[in-house]
């Protein structure tokens, strides 16, 4: 099948236009079209949310995502999710929290802590740790993901830091 | 209290830390090199089988396809890892010849312009093989008439001419003769697979300069360097490594399996070649932890002294062995636990059979024997009417006491330990416990200078 011509959104302020063949993912796009490697893949099979990017505001697995899916959306990466100058509040609280072993599953922690926060700024443990339910840690440093997005919607909430976006 | 190199009691940033939040950390398999190929493995549907013939025909006209290759291809295809430091013999094929072992095997590397070509042409090779009898325990493999999964004739890895590793102290049965109680147990573990979130991985890439670059998430940059160019038959010199970023390892990131074939096909088409292992590889086909039997026999007096053991085990190699014998070797000097036994006998087998190559995974050959030992010591426990902090500490080694394989231990911490964890888990000792120290024994801890 011929390939066809995808417009969408990349952060707040850039539109970018791929080529792809049909049922390419927009995993595949990011990382091997557009050198944004930031999104990984673990298993390309839906597992392990190393992948997750915003769509629209709301996480999803990009390694199960056509990219025609996202024509015309909104799509953050971490790149997009990082500020030009310093870090994220969820950034600096992973690394206050040493909320990582390997840094593998990282990203996509992040991202899906971005969307929770975005959603419910005073989330309790138990929000954190279902919003997490998708995003395996084989390092197993759970404890301090959970503790440093709680960290994050504190500083966030407290107004110390304006939540970049 | 400015000095930058005194960290003890602060707490000091990671330097990868700003690189994991932002994903700006680069592994192996973020390296985006234009031109490069993609490597897909044809792996064996059968655990045990003879290879009567191979056809690629059907491959080479998938469109994007660019090379097979087979074991004839590779310069010396039959290696060991643990070759680098003396373990023989050579006994692991990078790609499979004559024979293969265990399912999933690997047997003809495919080079295609894009992934979805190199899966195409893998699934059109065809084999030609004729299944042969596998076993896939430990006790089984050993019994005369069972299959034999090594190129040598036994199934199992031979120790300077014995089928074991072996450790001797005192006289076992003469202690088992006198003991009050005779205790006995096997232990199963599973096997069990690291599963790091970023599979196992490389990619190589032709320089101008005639050397090859290999970016790759190995966790033993050097051994890989240096199985690949004895694989290869190329200098060291002429492959330059990149790697240290190792997104989870665990011990399963050890092993030499996917930069040799990788740097082999970067030769072959003068082209940067990717070899990512896909989830279900990383699952099916990576080495696992072995799985383990141990059987143990204990002599017991009735006020719960260990005065003999005997330990008997088994680890499952899988097909090939790669770190495992020196599991086994680690495995034995272990085996009797952290406790003061006179008569100890352990026989340690490193067991071939048609199953997943098992290596390295955090504490092998000891995380097996504590378990089935810890056990083994509540038994014991609750046998002779001990509790089972008590237990431990009257048979815990102090320092000066001779262990099974004739070392004399060293630094013994067991007690100390055994006492902090009590403190931290609220447990109240009984003061002739918490009174006792590792000092060497009939000597008071003070004498010696010990807390």
């Amino acid at each position: 099948m011929a390939s066809t011509i995808v417009t969408f959104e990349l952060g707040d302020d850039r539109e970018v236009e791929v080529m792809v063949r049909p049922m390419t993912t927009l995993q595949t796009v990011l990382r091997n079209q557009l050198g944004l490697t930031a999104t990984k893949e673990g298993c390309r099979q839906g597992g392990c949310g190393s992948c997750a990017v915003l769509v629209d505001g709301e996480p999803m697995l990009s390694c199960l995502l056509p990219v025609e899916d996202v024509a015309g959306r909104r799509v953050t990466t971490l790149e997009s999710l990082t500020p030009t100058e310093g870090l994220h509040p969820i950034q600096q609280a992973f690394i206050d929290g040493y909320a990582f072993q390997c840094g593998y599953c990282t990203p996509g922690m992040v991202i899906v802590a971005a969307a929770l926060l975005d959603h419910d700024s005073a989330p309790s443990v138990d929000d954190i740790r279902w919003a997490l339910a998708g995003n395996i840690c084989r390092c197993t440093g759970y404890g301090p993901i959970v503790e440093a997005i709680g960290a994050a919607a504190e500083t966030i909430g407290a107004g110390q830091v304006e939540e970049p976006r | 209290m400015n000095d930058p190199l005194n960290v003890v009691g602060r707490s000091v940033e990671r330097s990868d830390g700003i690189g994991h939040v932002t994903g700006r950390t680069v592994f192996a398999s973020d390296h985006v090199v234009p031109g490069m190929l993609h490597l897909k493995m044809v792996r064996s549907p059968l655990h045990h089988a003879r290879i009567r013939g191979i056809d690629t025909s059907d491959a080479e006209r998938v469109p994007g396809f660019v090379r097979a290759l087979t074991a004839a291809d590779v310069p010396h295809n039959r290696y060991t890892i643990l070759g680098l430091i003396g373990v023989e013999p050579e006994e692991e094929f990078v790609l499979a010849e004559e024979r293969v072992r265990f399912k999933g095997e690997a047997m003809v590397a495919i080079v295609a312009e894009t992934e979805e070509a190199a899966y195409e042409a893998v699934a059109k090779v065809h084999l030609d093989l004729e299944e042969l009898p596998a076993v896939f325990d430990v006790e089984e493999a050993l019994k005369p008439g069972a299959p034999v999964v090594t190129h040598w004739g036994n199934n199992t890895f031979m120790y300077e001419g014995h089928p074991c590793r072996r450790v001797r102290l005192g006289d076992v049965e003469a202690a088992f003769a006198r003991a009050d109680h005779i205790v006995e147990g096997v232990y199963d573990t599973s096997p069990i697979e690291h599963a790091p979130t970023e599979t196992t991985g490389c990619i190589a890439v032709p320089e101008a300069n005639g050397r090859y670059t290999v970016y790759t998430n190995t966790q033993a940059l050097y051994f890989s360097l240096d199985n690949t160019s004895i694989i290869l038959q190329v200098p060291g010199n002429q492959l330059h490594f990149v790697g240290g970023t190792v997104g989870g390892g665990f011990g399963g990131k050890v092993d030499v399996i996917v930069e040799p074939i990788a740097t082999l096909a970067a030769m072959k088409t003068n082209r940067p070649v990717r070899y990512v292992y896909s989830r279900a590889e990383e699952m099916q086909v990576s080495s696992t932890r072995s799985a383990w039997r141990i059987y143990l026999k204990d002599g017991v007096t009735a006020d719960g002294h260990i005065i003999a053991r005997k330990v008997t085990s088994y680890a499952d190699s899988g097909a090939y062995s790669r770190q495992t014998p020196y599991a086994l070797t680690k495995h034995a000097a272990n085996a009797a636990g952290p406790y003061a036994i006179p008569n100890v006998s352990i026989d340690a087998y490193c067991v071939y059979t048609n199953r997943q190559p098992t290596s390295a995974m955090r504490g092998f050959g000891v995380t097996m024997a504590s378990f089935a030992l810890e056990v083994q010591m509540d038994k014991i426990a609750e046998l002779v009417g001990l509790d089972p902090w008590t237990i431990r500490f009257l048979n815990a080694y102090h320092d000066g006491d001779m262990k099974p394989h004739r070392k004399l231990a060293e630094d013994a911490t067991l007690i100390e330990t055994m006492q902090a964890a009590a403190a931290l888990v609220g447990h109240d000792l009984a003061p002739d416990l918490k009174a006792m120290t590792s000092a060497p024994r009939g000597r008071r801890g003070e004498e010696s200078g010990r807390p």
